[in-house]
């Protein structure tokens, strides 16, 4: 109530000031529609922030610390138990041992304890001093326990009664344990070695210019493959429309289905594509088009090595997203007026002159674009090549060695490290664009 | 270059293109659908186009289209037989001589009709620039459609035909698509059966359209208020907003999975559908939000504030008449979120461990397996793709409209 009432004293206020000039500054009514869309943006900004942003720092984070994929599950205290005895008769006395183990390899525990119940017809000699026992219940408290130390607590016990199965009997009641270990997610220890690892490999310049030139070579053919389509289908003419339909195929399709299809059709043992080329006499051997790095041959007398795998990945990358650019410069085309080609024609322009002089300028700003996006989403792409190659055979990108790092060789921190190169690089490129880009884009 | 602007050029090029790619697309056809080798002889096959090329050239334009057609075919017919000493395909006429006969007629039909369809109206000689470079688009044309068909159509093809084939068989001959229709159908949709029997694909398909639906509510039931608040109400920062929305798409999803990985496995979200319903949504909410308040920002703000006028209140301006409005524009959004959503591969593939959540992606994922058959990743491959593609088939205009309002992802 009391905002409503300042509210209105605002509003005589600015009634009062008329005389002095327009109000300045956010009047009430706009105050509460700025409020309104706050609120209706707030979900939107709230799971943005929470599974966007936050993720965000947290690699920062992470690349900076020393984190096992194993580390991810929290150490624990495991105890077992074990009964050196079968069957046993009164006053028979027998071993029971205890181990008790921290499961984390790298993270110690504090505050270990651990208890069991004890059947009342076994009576227990207590010689180890950590141990209690009190109401049928033995506790012994261990204190820390390094990271994959292992203490054993060994206990003479006598039986009261004939057992017949003293082990079962014994090791039907699980022990329960308890200790606290650090999260190292969440401690304060700090490495350069995540990023060490990642600058000092060899590799890593390597898998640099192949994320490039997929990215390069991925990103230019699918937009020249467009353009190509978007030229195919930019006359009317009978099944056009089906085949506009199918040529969106390869985007609409699962990546998983069309790249294991790719897997399928390129084996060069059981492969479609082999087989063909053999049958036509194109080729002697089967081609390896996703396992074979180089193809060496020489031409003019100058040896070459052809990258093979990676230009088939390339070929994957321009063959799945051509669609994209075709709808897009399908849709620019048809909007561009038809009177200008008919003045071109009367000026005596040739078809390919209407296309080098009219349709590219034309389509320029939306080819400039397209390749801006793609380039960024070209880079950015995980599954495609994990799916086809896994990285093998000279494809490892950028993205792909996220994956290897963190699952591949266990090293979360290493993997978060290399993500956090992509994410700088793609600001690079980022800012290079935008600093280039021509301002009416939008 | 202008000398060498003439007719024979023109259908030089026509008769290379059209005996190349004809002998080559009807060949390798013919083998997939026989099963026989054939070995299509390509360089032959020009030729006999060449003189296909020719005759159409020759023949005077007053002898009309099908006269054309009929020398032009019956030359290359002629030339075919004579060249490959009867055997058109590299195999004996006795080898499957129906599917033989179908496939040389087809050839010798679609070329001669190829050259005529370029070469009609072209002369002998030197030719104008217009009409040379029109002659020279027509092939072009021709040759593009069919090659960007094919390159389109054989990845599905081939995933459909091996899914009913046996590993065995497909060692055997690679090249053999035909399919074997007396082996009944419990033997041949052997492949499907298993998946649904032993694999539990019917509940991947169930799983995979509840995170898919789920995914589309949430995203909509928050993206429609943003994008609402971003098209129509003024507030500091919109604009910043608008954009940074944008660039919040661009983050790439590589850089999220691993700080998501680790933290949902220590909140215990990670192998859980819960998990993938929190992560989807975050990335579909930016792109459908941009989307959205496109389109809201183009319908007329005055409709709504005649609502306002007569006393609705801006909830109700949106539920009433903003909505109603944009169905198009919602049917679009929400169909290219359930694309995503029913594709996504990544997240589902590093969160999902145990069998009874795999969405279809992850379940087909878990089929890439050495001692599993080739043709049951295929029908796992099929399994996943005919939904989609049946609800893009079905709703292609929108489908449509969406990739292209939202193809800002790739």
């Amino acid at each position: 109530m009391s905002t409503d009432a300042q509210e209105l004293d605002t509003v005589r206020a600015g009634n009062v000031s008329k005389a002095e000039g327009p109000p300045k500054g956010a009047g009430p009514l706009q105050r509460r529609e700025a409020r309104l869309a706050y609120a209706m943006l707030a979900p939107t900004f709230l799971i943005v922030c929470l599974i966007v942003l936050l993720p965000l720092a947290a690699n920062f984070w992470i690349s900076a610390k020393p984190v096992q994929l194993a580390d991810l599950r929290p150490p624990e205290t495991n105890v077992s138990e074990r009964v050196r005895a079968n069957a046993v008769q009164a006053g028979d006395t027998f071993e029971i041992r205890y181990t008790i183990r921290n499961s984390s390899p790298r993270m110690g525990l504090s505050d270990v304890a651990f208890s069991d119940d004890v059947p009342g017809d076994v009576r227990m000699v207590l010689q180890d001093e950590r141990c209690t026992l009190s109401d049928n219940v033995i506790s012994c408290v261990l204190g820390d326990l390094e990271p994959s130390a292992r203490e054993r607590i060994t206990i003479e016990a006598t039986a009261e009664r004939d057992i017949e199965d003293v082990e079962a009997l014994l090791e039907g009641s699980d022990p329960s344990a308890t200790g606290s270990g650090g999260n190292v997610l969440t401690d304060f220890s700090f490495t350069f070695e995540n990023f060490r690892r990642v600058f000092d490999a060899t590799e890593f310049w390597n898998v640099m210019w192949v994320s490039l030139a997929y990215t390069v070579f991925g990103t230019a053919g699918a937009l020249v493959l467009g353009l190509f389509a978007a030229l195919l289908l930019n006359e009317a003419f009978k099944g056009r429309a089906f085949l506009r339909g199918l040529f969106l195929f390869p985007y609409v399709a699962p990546v998983i289905a069309v790249a294991y299809t790719w897997v399928t059709l390129l084996d060069p043992n059981s492969g479609t594509l082999n087989a063909i080329l053999l049958q036509m006499r194109a080729i002697d051997t089967p081609i390896n088009f996703l396992g074979q790095r180089y193809a060496e041959f020489s031409l003019l007398g100058v040896p070459i090595s052809f990258p093979v795998a990676l230009t088939t990945v390339i070929a994957f990358e321009a063959w799945r997203y051509f669609p994209l650019s075709f709808l897009f410069i399908l849709a620019r085309m048809q909007s561009i007026g038809v009177d200008m080609y008919e003045a071109a024609e009367m000026d005596g322009a040739s078809p390919f002159q209407q296309f080098r002089f009219l349709s590219l300028p034309q389509l320029a700003a939306i080819l400039a674009i397209l390749f801006l996006l793609r380039f960024i989403w070209t880079f950015n792409k995980f599954d495609d090549i994990f799916l086809l190659t896994g990285g093998a055979a000279g494809t490892r990108t950028l993205t792909v060695n996220v994956y290897e790092q963190a699952i591949g060789l266990s090293n979360i921190g290493a993997g978060a490290a290399v993500a956090v190169v992509v994410f700088f690089v793609l600001l690079t490129f980022a800012l290079i664009f935008f600093k280039f880009s021509p301002k009416e884009e939008g | 270059m202008s000398a060498l602007r003439t007719g024979a050029i023109i259908a030089l090029l026509s008769g290379l293109a059209w005996g190349a790619l004809g002998m080559i697309i009807i060949g390798v056809t013919f083998s997939l659908v026989s099963g026989e080798a054939a070995i299509p002889p390509v360089g032959r096959a020009i030729i006999a186009a060449l003189v296909g090329a020719a005759i159409v050239l020759a023949t005077p334009p007053s002898f009309g289209e099908r006269r054309r057609l009929g020398y032009s075919a019956a030359a290359i017919l002629g030339v075919m037989l004579v060249l490959t000493l009867g055997q058109p395909f590299g195999l004996p006429l006795s080898a499957a001589p129906l599917l033989q006969f179908i496939a040389l007629v087809l050839f010798v039909l679609l070329v001669a009709w190829a050259n005529v369809q370029v070469l009609t109206g072209v002369p002998v000689g030197a030719m104008p620039r217009y009409p040379f470079e029109s002659a020279l688009i027509r092939i072009l044309k021709g040759a593009g459609l069919v090659l960007f068909t094919v390159a389109v159509f054989l990845p599905f093809y081939v995933m459909v035909m091996t899914s009913f084939k046996t590993q065995a068989s497909l060692l055997a001959n690679p090249l053999d698509f035909s399919i074997d229709f007396s082996q009944g159908p419990s033997s041949l949709f052997r492949s499907y059966t298993d998946l649904f029997r032993e694999f539990n694909f019917g509940i991947y398909i169930l799983n995979s359209a509840i995170v898919s639906v789920a995914t589309v509510f949430l995203t909509l039931i928050v993206a429609v208020p943003g994008a609402y608040a971003v098209a129509r109400l003024r507030f500091p920062a919109r604009d910043l907003f608008a954009q940074s929305v944008l660039l919040i798409y661009m983050v790439p999803a590589i850089v999220l999975v691993l700080p998501l990985y680790a933290v949902f496995s220590q909140v215990e979200l990670r192998n859980t559908l819960t998990g993938l319903l929190i992560v989807y949504p975050a990335t579909t909410i930016p792109v459908a939000l941009y989307m959205l308040q496109g389109y809201f920002r183009g319908l007329p703000a005055e409709m709504e504030e005649a609502g306002l006028m007569d006393g609705l209140s801006r909830s109700g301006v949106i539920w009433k008449i903003t909505l109603p409005l944009s169905l198009p524009a919602l049917a679009s959004v929400a169909l290219y979120v359930f694309m995503i959503a029913w594709n996504e591969f990544l997240f589902a593939f590093m969160f999902l461990d145990d069998p009874a959540i795999f969405t279809l992606p992850r379940g087909v994922a878990s089929l890439n397996s050495s001692e599993l058959p080739r043709e049951l990743m295929m029908a796992g491959a099929v399994i996943a793709t005919v939904p989609i593609m049946l609800i893009f088939l079905w709703l292609e205009r929108f489908m449509v409209q969406g990739l292209a309002a939202g193809a800002v992802k790739g």
